[in-house]
């Protein structure tokens, strides 16, 4: 994390505050409190904020603001950081069906790393991934933290088609594709729940400072949630994060 | 109220609005119309919310028949576009009637035009906009561009049809030319870049290549060199971003852009020159001007102040000074004439 953080103008409606040059839960927790204090404050001409790996965008409006009161506002709520309280991250659980055509790599994730397809499912779903950003596609979550024991080059040739819902690994990060999209990740798993749904009323499921749980399910359970989705009944299973003493050691 | 019906869709017609704002933090492009000001213009002219929904067309244009009068405008490139086999006028808000085709004739100049319609394109909001995202088959009609045979629904007008016909804007606010230059601030990752790579960028020319849409603009020219590659962690694109990946070659980000990049941006194109983007084609070539931010921001409540005042000319209701009633006869036939004098 940088001493100081940089304001970097990204043209004449939108800037960057950049508080570091790598991905670290420490950054991630400082830009969760940035946009977390920026929601509580009214400040005139904000449009909409973007956090990513190591900065936030801020679009702003400058027919209602000038660059400079802006910055002013946004230092100001920077120096008094301590003072906001941050909820509790989040952590939803993703229902997985592991290997089988659901996953047709997981093979090549348990050969590459000499582990059984077991022990494959079993290190994944011992995680709790931090939702870094969202982007790519709608709902796409950059995840941190997979455990580098099922580390896998991604396919040395991608595919055309990858159904929405298909849970991948690409070196050492895991993923999950949202909607049908083309894509080299090793498929280890497919989840039913929708990241992207139009008709729902939060349209995107996930949320960057979030975690996400794997859990592994089997084919019954998975054709049960796919049934109560197209119902309406499905209970997504969201719980705040437990506090781990090591954990944001930020500010 | 009406309804219209796509004959031909042309290369790619899509029901756009200003954009899907408030989305781009769960990775949701902003979309929207590529050229702001027209479409702002055409909404204006036929007495429509300036964010309203109304159709983007590209290049090759479509055909469409109203199945019901409405009033409509055609804005931003000129892409000769008539009715009824008639040209007709850009930049003034046109009464069609019933059965009226409107098509488009060619390329007089720029590459988007967009048509409004008194009482707007009605499709449902998805996620606050109406724009279409065609990449991730998001809004707009059914998520997708125009096809043959789709029919749109108008909204309700304003206003009666008599009295938002003949609406004109005589201000040329942008002129579209095939040399074009573009204002740009610098940053966010100017310092990514060699001093003499950001010599090369400022005073070279730069040519749209074929690979240009609503995502983005890949232009070709002299290779810009970087201090040590052209990758970063992702962050945040705002829209006329300036990407040059290691390759060296710029890429202007446009309205279907991602929300997030890797590749590192030597600059952004200034607000107020984001049409010119939107208008320009293959083969054009662009060049780069550094200026201040503060400079970028006075041009653009400039450029604020004109649609203003445009607007309030549209608004204007014509004022009759007298009305004269004739009794004609023309052919055998009689007609009742009235003539409204009004006042300029």
């Amino acid at each position: 994390m940088y001493d100081k953080t940089k304001y970097l103008t990204a043209g004449d409606k939108a800037l960057d505050m950049e508080f570091g040059n790598s991905i670290s839960e420490q950054i991630n927790n400082k830009i969760r409190s940035m946009a977390e204090a920026i929601g509580t404050q009214d400040i005139k001409g904000i449009v909409e904020l973007v956090p990513t790996y190591r900065s936030l965008m801020i679009h702003y409006d400058p027919l209602e603001t000038s660059y400079d009161q802006l910055v002013d506002s946004l230092k100001e709520l920077e120096n008094n950081l301590e003072n906001i309280s941050l909820p509790a991250p989040e952590v939803i659980e993703i229902p997985t069906l592991y290997g089988g055509d659901y996953g047709p790599d997981i093979e090549n994730v348990s050969k590459h790393n000499d582990l059984s397809i077991e022990e494959v499912i079993k290190i994944h779903t011992s995680g709790e991934y931090l939702i870094y950003m969202l982007g790519f596609t709608p709902g796409f979550p950059y995840l941190g933290g997979m455990d580098t024991r099922i580390a896998t080059p991604r396919l040395a040739t991608p595919r055309t088609k990858i159904s929405g819902g298909s849970v991948g690994i690409a070196g050492s990060q895991t993923g999950i594709y949202p909607i049908d999209s083309p894509g080299g990740w090793q498929l280890i798993g497919k989840t039913p729940i929708p990241l992207y749904d139009s008709q729902r009323e939060s349209p995107i499921l996930l949320k960057a400072g979030n975690y996400i749980v794997f859990k592994s399910i089997d084919e019954k359970d998975y054709l049960e949630i796919e049934e109560a989705l197209k119902k309406g009944t499905y209970q997504y299973k969201i719980y705040p994060k437990k506090e781990e003493s090591d954990d944001h050691g930020a500010n | 109220m009406g309804q219209i019906k796509i004959n031909k869709p042309g290369l790619l017609t899509t029901v756009q609005d200003l954009g899907r704002y408030g989305y781009q933090q769960f990775g949701v492009s902003v979309s929207g119309v590529m050229d702001h000001v027209s479409a702002r213009l055409a909404n204006i002219l036929v007495g429509n919310d300036e964010q309203e929904g109304l159709l983007e067309v590209t290049m090759l244009g479509p055909e469409i028949e109203f199945l019901d009068s409405v009033v409509i405008a055609v804005t931003g490139g000129d892409l000769l576009p008539t009715l009824n086999n008639q040209s007709i006028n850009m930049n003034k808000s046109i009464l069609v009637n019933k059965g009226d085709k409107l098509s488009f004739s060619g390329i007089k100049n720029g590459c988007r035009s967009y048509v409004a319609f008194s009482g707007a394109i009605e499709v449902p909001k998805l996620m606050g906009s109406k724009s279409t995202f065609t990449r991730g088959k998001i809004g707009g009609f059914e998520g997708r561009a125009l096809k043959q045979g789709d029919i749109l629904t108008i909204g309700k007008q304003s206003k009666p049809l008599s009295s938002l016909a003949g609406k004109e804007n005589l201000e040329n606010l942008y002129k579209y030319s095939n040399n074009i230059e573009l204002r740009v601030i610098m940053g966010p990752q100017e310092d990514a870049f060699t001093k003499e790579g950001l010599e090369t960028f400022l005073n070279n020319e730069y040519k749209v290549t074929n690979e240009c849409d609503r995502m983005g603009y890949r232009l070709d020219g002299e290779k810009i060199e970087h201090k040590d590659g052209g990758d970063i962690i992702s962050d945040g694109i705002a829209m006329g971003a300036i990407q040059v990946p290691s390759h060296g070659s710029p890429v202007i980000m446009m309205a279907d852009r991602q929300t997030t990049g890797g590749y590192t941006k030597i600059g952004n194109v200034i607000s107020v020159d984001l049409p010119k983007v939107a208008q320009a084609k293959p083969g054009d070539k662009i060049t780069f001007k550094k200026i201040e931010l503060k400079e970028a921001h006075k041009l653009l409540m400039d450029l604020e102040d004109k649609i203003a005042y445009i607007k309030e000319q549209c608004m204007k209701e014509k004022e009759i000074i007298r009305t004269i009633k004739y009794n004609l006869k023309v052919n055998g036939i009689t007609y009742d004439v009235k003539v409204e004098e009004l006042k300029n």
